[in-house]
């Protein structure tokens, strides 16, 4: 039985087992002039790891009696997140080791943090919910503040350790309460018990603070202030990350827990959904407006998107989840190539990250400007891009649902989200005085952005095949 | 064959507009005026060799949508024919002229090409103008309709730079928006009924619309004469009839050679053919063949009395073309369309003659075009003199009265009025037979200002005038053929007697059973000398079907016999009409060419009346232009300005910055804030939750 059960969490138990071991070889040898080495080895084993989640494994499985669960659901959420973990850390390598700050404990935490995700996203009980929450979230704290000489560093893992230790507290006083009323740590032993219209007010304060708790970690308004300092004060390459991998781990938990533990009463928790999605659309879009930080406005951007997502996720049906995955996935391309080129930004060796240093940009490189275009339009949702298409299936899941009211209100917000999108063309193309940003940096960074760009060109044609494994993967996850 | 000679001049647009760079201009122009005279040699062979019979053929399947289905396809009959020949060969003619006419033209500056680009145009248009009378249905046909109204335009704002050239584009193009929504409107209503756009289709129901009823705005109509009244709009539009005739002075902007083609010899000319083609079912709508005849009657009265004060040379042609249509409309309003066809078909050799005649004088005289500064320019310019004299005695109808001997002109509008005679329409007859009058004097007007007489504009540009060179003249000398002969060869055909219209037109026909008697063979034979057949003796009648030939003559309808049996007076009424007008002008500029200005002044309230056009511009601007104006500015300037931009711009620039900075200031920095907010949160949410959710 236990090997049954070992056998299906063998990805986890790999990748925890080689980040213990790279630490203890790391500090007994090279330290860290292995980091750079540690970056290339620890993202290829992910992208295996990814590869074998991928083409090994089907149907669901349960270990441990239902605490992880292991389905096409889970599945999806583990390749975008390693994939997305690899490509993030690799593309900082270059970036922190030139700057001497990579160390190697670097790359082992977010080996760590990777497996905190998966065990997320496979959480079938509030106890291995929160096991992997925190696992992923302590990581996700030290990385923050890499930097220890840096204030705005250590301030930004501080300011995130606090108010993370607090909305721990609220989903750990939610998963009390649950398991109260329901008698049961299982998601479904819960599903049991949490019914529309027979929900004890125990019950639904439980389901509160539980959303509470997850919107914080996909950072949705009003749980959403941690996220323009963090993103500010962190290494770029740790910013990139938490925009990508996190998200999607963190979506992936909420679509995990509100389906499998709280299925029955879609009614109740869709009104809090739509609520968090659209004060995140809203502010994403009116805040960033007044970011002069590239990074900042990332954050933004960010939360914005984390809005449109969680559309999907409101409707409470099959096609949202699909839609809501295929979002995500879109949307880590998309942030990839952004941070890609926000990674290259410097001037005189220092990294830059103002907006207006981007003026006249596209008359010094006018490739990458016209990859950045592809992509901010596409962050825009402009068609014919990826992102207009990513949009477009949110919505359309949302008016099968009946939420038309949320759709248009999304609609608007992406209006006036395209504003800040486009200055930063505008600024490329037609900034009045001469910027002296330079975009210099490693391969690996023009890879990662002109990969992107063209995928978001590419993949109005032809998709990969994300949107048939999305389907499947909301197939297991709704019923 | 009918397919290369639809195609050739497309061909030759394409060639001539998109590929003169490669080519050069003068290879460009070559090919599109050589790709022309193909066409118009296939055209004449069509003609000459055509059998009367309709025959379709289809080039290509076009839109296929429910029950509507379309093909491009070429309907040939003698209306066809007729309409391939008169459009190809002026149009070729006019491509040659343009050689000269176009070769230094002063609103262009040195080096600058615009040349090839006027070509593509004339070839661009004249291929739309084939599409149109060729089609074998109405959506075809008003793709032609279309390009045709798109290449006038293009052409009339040839002269861009200049303000009232594109302002009279414009003018051209909206007012044909007009007449043209009168057109749809019935292409939608005979869809409705005969759920085809064939042709043939069509034709075969007219006796069903006939019979029905239709619902339209206000009240009920009668299908069939609703339809042909909204066609006719459509007509009316094209053809510059009274109420939509304003655009076509204005016209006069585009280039002379423009004017000859278009704004004289065809485009105008497609609303008659309109009315023709239709004619199954304007032989089943009794009023609006009535009031088509009424109109047409008016429009030439009243664009006779506007020609006879107006001093611009081409203005002058221009309202005797609109006076020459409503001729042809008089003729088809009365059913006799085979007369209709047949003045549509003179007019266009001599009215082109006449276009391109004026076009030599302008060339000659520098583009001056007000002819109180021509006169005595006979020694200067002889070989366009004499043209134009060709023309005029075309056009004024001169000829032997009670003989088939005479000027093109001659015998075709004498033919329209006795058909109007015959048709009934006193008012129409007596009209046309003024308006006869009156253009015989503006035309010999034109004559005697500019060839007779002393010079009275600059004396130098007067020295310099000179002939055109020989590419301008050629196409004068074969259109003068046409204009002396065409009316004696074909009078017979248009205008003959019932078999051999009937046979032209490819229309059945049979030996009358009533009224028949054994000499009357032999009698027919002699009825060239009008009127010896007294009424109801005819031989002949018509017995062709609705879309059997190119023309649907019902068998009540006897106007062609009719016309023929109409007394001698009628018949002359027209030669006397034209020496009065003739008398007229010699005694006005050639004996005492004072009188003109002192007439003027006595009758000033009448002159400035018919100077200012009846005042139609002023009063279409108080009724539509200026309120159409006001209306745009309101909602440019309250609801597009104040309304959304307004709005728009308070919400990008008021609300959403306020909102930016609120939602800065929230961003603190500062840990307990953050913690606040949280609290806050789900404190709200919690609250909401247990007081609407669904907790028990």
């Amino acid at each position: 039985m236990i090997q049954a059960d070992l056998s299906i969490v063998l990805p986890e138990i790999v990748l925890a087992l080689y980040a213990m071991v790279a630490l203890l070889a790391a500090v007994y040898t090279g330290k860290d002039k292995l980091a750079s080495t540690l970056v290339w080895v620890t993202g290829g084993l992910m992208v295996a790891l990814a590869v074998w989640i991928a083409t090994g494994g089907n149907g669901s499985q349960e270990a441990f009696g239902g605490m992880f669960v292991d389905d096409g659901f889970s599945r999806f959420a583990k390749v975008v997140i390693l994939v997305a973990a690899a490509a993030v850390m690799i593309m900082g390598q270059d970036y922190m080791s030139r700057r001497g700050m990579l160390p190697f404990e670097y790359p082992i935490l977010i080996a760590l943090s990777a497996v905190g995700m998966m065990v997320m996203v496979s959480a079938g009980d509030l106890m291995a919910l929160y096991m992997g929450l925190e696992l992923q979230s302590l990581a996700l704290y030290v990385v923050a503040s890499l930097r220890r000489d840096s204030v705005k560093s250590t301030e930004a893992g501080l300011k995130y350790f606090v108010l993370g230790a607090l909305s721990s507290g609220l989903l750990l006083y939610g998963a009390s309460l649950v398991y109260g009323f329901a008698g049961t740590t299982k998601f479904a032993g819960i599903i049991q018990v949490a019914e529309h219209g027979h929900m004890s007010l125990g019950m639904l304060f439980g389901l509160v603070f539980l959303i509470s708790g997850m919107a914080f970690k996909v950072s949705a308004v009003p749980f959403h202030m941690w996220t323009p300092d963090v993103y500010e004060g962190s290494p770029t390459p740790v910013t990139a990350f938490f925009a990508t991998a996190p998200k999607v781990a963190a979506m992936g938990l909420f679509a995990r827990v509100l389906h499998d533990a709280f299925g029955g009463a879609i009614v109740d928790w869709q009104q809090v959904i739509v609520v968090l999605s659209v004060l995140s659309m809203f502010l994403g879009a009116v805040a960033a407006i007044g970011q002069r930080d590239i990074k900042r406005l990332m954050a933004f951007s960010s939360i914005a998107h984390m809005g449109y997502a969680l559309i999907g996720l409101a409707a409470g049906t099959e096609a949202g989840v699909s839609a809501m995955l295929v979002y995500l996935a879109i949307y880590v391309t998309m942030n990839v190539g952004t941070f890609s080129f926000i990674l290259m930004l410097e001037k005189d060796g220092k990294p830059v990250t103002d907006i207006d240093a981007l003026n006249q940009f596209a008359s010094r490189e006018p490739g990458k400007a016209l990859a950045v275009l592809v992509l901010m339009f596409s962050l825009a949702g402009v068609p014919p891009m990826l992102g207009f298409f990513a949009k477009l299936g949110v919505w359309q899941a949302g008016v099968d649902a009946g939420l038309m009211g949320l759709v248009i209100a999304s609609a608007v917000a992406s209006v006036i989200g395209a504003f800040y999108y486009l200055r930063i063309v505008f600024y490329m193309y037609f900034g009045a005085s001469e910027g002296e940003v330079e975009a210099k940096g490693s391969p690996v960074l023009t890879l990662g952005l002109m990969a992107s760009a063209a995928l978001m060109l590419i993949g109005v044609v032809y998709q990969f095949g994300i949107d048939g494994a999305a389907a499947a993967a909301a197939a297991t996850l709704v019923n | 064959m009918e397919t290369i000679l639809l195609f050739a001049p497309l061909v030759g647009a394409v060639i001539c507009g998109f590929g003169w760079k490669f080519i050069g201009e003068k290879a460009a122009m070559i090919t599109a005026t050589g790709l022309l005279f193909l066409s118009a040699v296939l055209s004449w062979t069509v003609f000459l060799t055509f059998d009367g019979t309709t025959q379709n053929i289809e080039i290509l399947r076009w839109i296929e949508s429910g029950s509507l289905s379309t093909s491009w396809g070429i309907r040939l009959d003698r209306l066809t024919a007729i309409m391939l020949i008169v459009v190809t060969t002026v149009s070729s003619l006019v491509h040659l002229y343009s050689f000269g006419y176009m070769a230094h033209d002063p609103q262009w500056k040195d080096g600058e090409s615009y040349k090839p680009r006027f070509f593509a145009y004339l070839s661009f248009f004249t291929f739309a103008m084939l599409m149109l009378v060729t089609s074998d249905n109405l959506v075809q046909m008003f793709f032609g309709w279309e390009g045709v109204g798109v290449a006038s335009y293009l052409l009339i704002g040839f002269y861009y730079r200049k303000p009232s050239a594109n302002a009279a584009a414009m003018k051209a193009f909206i007012v044909n928006r007009v007449g043209d929504f009168g057109f749809a409107l019935g292409i939608f209503g005979l869809f409705l009924l005969t759920d085809s756009i064939s042709f043939n289709d069509i034709f075969a129901a007219t006796p069903e619309i006939a019979e029905t009823q239709l619902s339209f705005l206000w009240g009920e109509w009668n299908a069939a004469n609703l339809l042909a009244v909204l066609l006719f709009i459509g007509a009316m539009g094209k053809s510059a009839q009274l109420i939509l005739h304003t655009w076509l002075p204005d016209a006069m902007e585009g280039p002379t050679p423009v004017s000859a083609l278009i704004h004289a010899a065809t485009m105008v000319t497609a609303g008659v053919f309109l009315v023709c083609r239709m004619s199954p079912l304007m032989e089943v709508a009794p009023q609006a063949t009535m009031f088509i005849t009424v109109l047409g009657a008016t429009t030439a009265f009243f664009a006779a009395t506007v020609g006879l004060v107006q001093t611009d040379i081409k203005r002058v042609i221009a309202y005797s073309t609109c006076s020459q249509l409503g001729y042809m409309f008089v003729a088809a309003g009365v059913g006799m369309y085979s007369a209709a066809m047949f003045h549509l078909f003179t007019h266009a050799f001599f009215k082109a003659m006449l276009f391109l005649g004026a076009g030599s004088v302008i060339h000659a005289m520098h583009h001056e075009q007000d002819m109180m500064n021509y006169g005595g320019l006979r020694k200067k310019i002889p070989y366009t003199f004499a043209a134009m004299m060709i023309g005029t005695l075309a056009i004024t109808g001169v000829g032997i009265p009670l003989t088939h001997f005479g000027f093109a002109g001659f015998l075709s509008k004498d033919a329209i009025i006795e058909s109007a005679y015959a048709g009934g329409s006193s008012y129409g007859f007596w009209l046309l037979v003024v308006a006869a009058a009156m253009t015989s004097f503006y035309s010999w007007r034109l004559i005697f200002l500019t060839f007779y007489g002393k010079p009275r504009g600059d004396k130098h540009t007067h020295d310099h005038a000179h002939e055109s060179p020989m590419v301008m003249l050629i196409p004068l000398g074969v259109l003068a053929l046409g204009a002396v002969f065409s009316g004696m060869i074909w009078y017979n055909s248009f205008f003959g007697h019932t078999d051999t219209v009937g046979k032209f037109y490819g229309i059945p026909y049979a030996e009358a059973e009533a009224g028949g008697h054994g000499e009357e063979a032999a009698h027919g034979e002699a009825k060239d000398d009008h009127g010896e057949v007294a009424k109801g003796e005819h031989h002949y009648v018509f017995t062709g079907k609705p879309g059997e030939g190119a023309l649907y003559i019902a068998p009540d309808n006897t106007v062609l016999d009719d016309a023929h049996a109409a007394p001698k007076w009628v018949k002359v009424s027209p030669f006397i009409a034209m020496l009065g007008g003739l008398i007229m002008a010699l005694w006005f500029y050639i004996w005492n060419p004072s009188l003109p200005a002192r007439l003027a002044e006595n009758q000033r309230p009448l002159y400035l009346f018919l100077k200012n056009k009846w005042y139609f511009d002023e009063l279409y601007d108080a009724i539509f232009v200026k309120p159409a104006i006001a209306i745009g500015r309101f909602f440019w300037r309250k609801g597009d300005g104040k309304t959304i931009d307004g709005f728009l711009n308070g919400v990008a620039m008021g609300i959403v910055p306020f909102f930016t900075r609120l939602a800065g200031r929230a961003q603190s920095g500062f840990i307990f804030t953050y913690a606040f907010w949280m609290v806050l949160g789900i404190a709200a949410l919690v609250t909401w939750m247990s007081i609407g959710g669904g907790a028990h």
